[in-house]
């Protein structure tokens, strides 16, 4: 595997007269892959990002990007990190144009206004370059963030909530943007607290909760976990054994034959849609059923589980 | 020791931007005030008045009013310049660059001294309406007055930083400079002054920044130049070291 982008030891953060913000947090990101790090409100993801772009500073662990340890080596770090944040902070008067231009120099680059106009251009900004960005709307305030995140081409880029309170279509449109950004080999570190949107987006999703976290891996396999519908079928009268027409469904026999468990789906809708065909193929083959019981596992399941067992460790 | 002058050259623009988009505001008021000054204490006042050390009245309190705008604009601008970006949340964007207090304060003081260079330029002009006047040491001047703006617009950042409320923001420069400036002989030679009240004065260390700015205008001081000089770059160095301290340790910028 390739050496990690950004590879965080130990990260602790303890607001002053505040809670334990992030606890004891190992992560190592992956160059090229988008990370989606999930939580609910509070679990300390905004926190995790601020240490990472010297908005935060930490209470303890290390934090290193590209190599450079970030405590001394921050300047040749930064430079190469973008960060879009999770408020709408802009300077209202300013024009698209300027605003993005000025990110440019901050960040040490020389004046490139080609690069400009392709950043605006693809974020379907430019036809309001000269607008000031009190004069738009909110989805579009987020773009010009994104584009001054992007003005300085980093290799890194963080977003915090990128769609929160952004419409449906919005939030398509950025999810295609993201997919770009991934294929020009930018590594993409999201947070969210839709797993849709995780699952839509990421390589890899790690879910944050209480300052910890929770579990780190694949989004394939996480999404099994996360993603799995279960049906529970009580039976008329007891089954010793599964018709042929059933087989396929993967459903098992339990309680002496009375009870017949679905596990499966894939978070989008198709255990559902499997659950529907076994009632309908369970009619076809002439066996009766009382209840039907459909429970699709989510990330809250996750969570109470997790919680669940970190109360029995307590 | 890093420095990218690309940085602190966008943050001088942006700074110099903010100025010209309330430009009509940021020229008119000191237009206004000083031409005000100069109908009632340079003309109806001043007219009764004997000159002070053989500077005529009117032209006498030029440099007192010019100091009175420059530390207040000064102050004020560069406190907003900085209090501005923490209250929105747009400070973010600074402290995630690879920007460090050199870059900052380059950006930040430079267009304050431009800004302070333009304003001492208008209000000299608009003095030139009311009475006549000879600069007796114009780089001198030039000099003083962008060493005061940058030591003052140092202190507004200071002040931007420390400042939780718009009310902190205003209440220095309302509440001590203003005063202090006006009690340092801006309408009087501080040396006319009955005793003990001269050596009072001298506690005040505005006395010494009027007193310096009018030397370079007249050759007449209240205390040598020499003095209000080292004074004048203290205060810079004090103010300096003050926000390297704060941006090391990250007071009030990073939680
Ligand atoms: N500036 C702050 N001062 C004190 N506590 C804070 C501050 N910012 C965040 N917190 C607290 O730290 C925890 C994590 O917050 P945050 O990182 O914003 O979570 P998330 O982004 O996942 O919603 C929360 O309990 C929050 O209340
Ligand atoms: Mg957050």
């Amino acid at each position: 595997m390739d050496e990690p982008i950004l590879s965080i030891r130990g990260l602790t953060k303890t607001y002053r007269n505040g809670p334990r913000a992030l606890d004891n947090v190992d992560l190592d990101i992956r160059p090229g892959e988008i990370f989606a790090l999930l939580g609910p409100n509070g679990a300390g993801k905004t926190t995790l990002i601020g240490a990472v772009c010297g908005l935060v500073r930490p209470s303890g662990g290390t934090i290193h990007a590209f190599g450079h340890d970030l405590s001394r080596d921050w300047r040749s770090a930064r430079a190469r990190i973008g960060l879009v944040p999770q408020e709408l902070a802009t300077d209202m008067f300013e024009t698209v144009w300027r605003a993005v231009a000025y990110s440019q120099g901050l960040f040490g680059k020389p004046h490139n206004a080609a690069r400009i106009e392709e950043i605006l251009r693809s974020l379907s900004l430019w036809d309001k370059k000269d607008a000031q960005i009190r004069a738009l709307s909110g989805g579009m305030k987020r773009r010009v963030l994104i584009a001054k995140a992007l003005a300085h081409e980093p290799e890194l880029l963080f977003l915090d909530e990128p769609t929160a309170g952004v419409d449906v279509e919005l939030r398509k449109d950025m999810w295609e943007q993201i997919a770009a950004l991934k294929q020009r080999g930018v590594t993409i570190i999201l947070t969210t607290h839709y797993i849709e949107e995780a699952e839509e987006m990421a390589d890899r999703v790690g879910i944050i909760q209480g300052g910890r976290i929770r579990m780190v891996d694949e989004k394939r396999a996480m999404m099994e976990r996360l993603g799995t519908t279960e049906a529970v079928i009580d039976l008329t009268a007891p089954l010793t054994q599964l018709p042929e027409a059933l087989a396929g469904f993967g459903a098992v026999l339990s309680e002496g034959g009375t009870r017949l468990t679905y596990r499966g789906g894939n978070g989008q809708g198709r255990g559902r849609a499997e659950v529907a065909q076994l009632a309908q193929a369970l009619t076809r083959a002439g066996i009766g059923f009382t209840s039907l019981d459909i429970h699709d596992s989510s990330l809250e399941d996750i969570f109470v589980g997790l919680l669940g067992t970190e109360q029995e460790v307590a | 020791m890093h420095f990218n002058p690309r940085s602190a050259f966008a943050i001088y623009q942006r700074e110099m931007a903010r100025a010209f988009r309330t430009a009509f505001q940021s020229i008119l008021a000191p237009v206004l005030t000083t031409s005000l000054y100069f109908v009632v204490f340079g003309s109806v006042i001043g007219a009764r008045m004997e000159p002070v050390g053989g500077v005529p009245y009117g032209a006498f309190i030029i440099p007192g009013l010019l100091m009175l705008t420059l530390l207040g604009e000064t102050t004020s601008n560069a406190s907003f310049g900085i209090y501005m970006p923490r209250f929105t949340g747009t400070i973010y964007e600074l402290l995630s660059a690879p920007v460090g207090v050199a870059e900052t304060l380059a950006g930040f003081v430079g267009a304050a001294a431009t800004k302070g260079l333009i304003l001492a330029a208008i209000i000299l002009a608009t003095a030139r309406l009311f009475v006549d006047y000879e600069i007796a040491y114009p780089l001198l001047a030039a000099v003083y007055i962008m060493l005061v703006a940058s030591s003052f617009a140092l202190f507004g950042f200071i002040l931007g930083i420390w400042a939780d409320s718009f009310e902190k923001l205003g209440i220095i420069p309302m509440l001590i400079l203003t005063p202090l400036t006006f009690l340092g002989g801006t309408f009087y030679s501080i040396r006319d002054l009955p005793a003990p009240w001269d050596a009072v004065a001298l506690v005040n260390p505005i006395a010494f920044l009027v007193s310096g700015l009018r030397f370079s205008f007249y050759g007449v001081a209240d205390v040598p130049i020499a003095v209000s000089l080292g004074l004048t770059l203290g205060f810079l160095g004090l103010c300096t070291v003050i926000i390297a301290v704060i941006f090391r340790t990250g007071w009030r910028l990073r939680e």
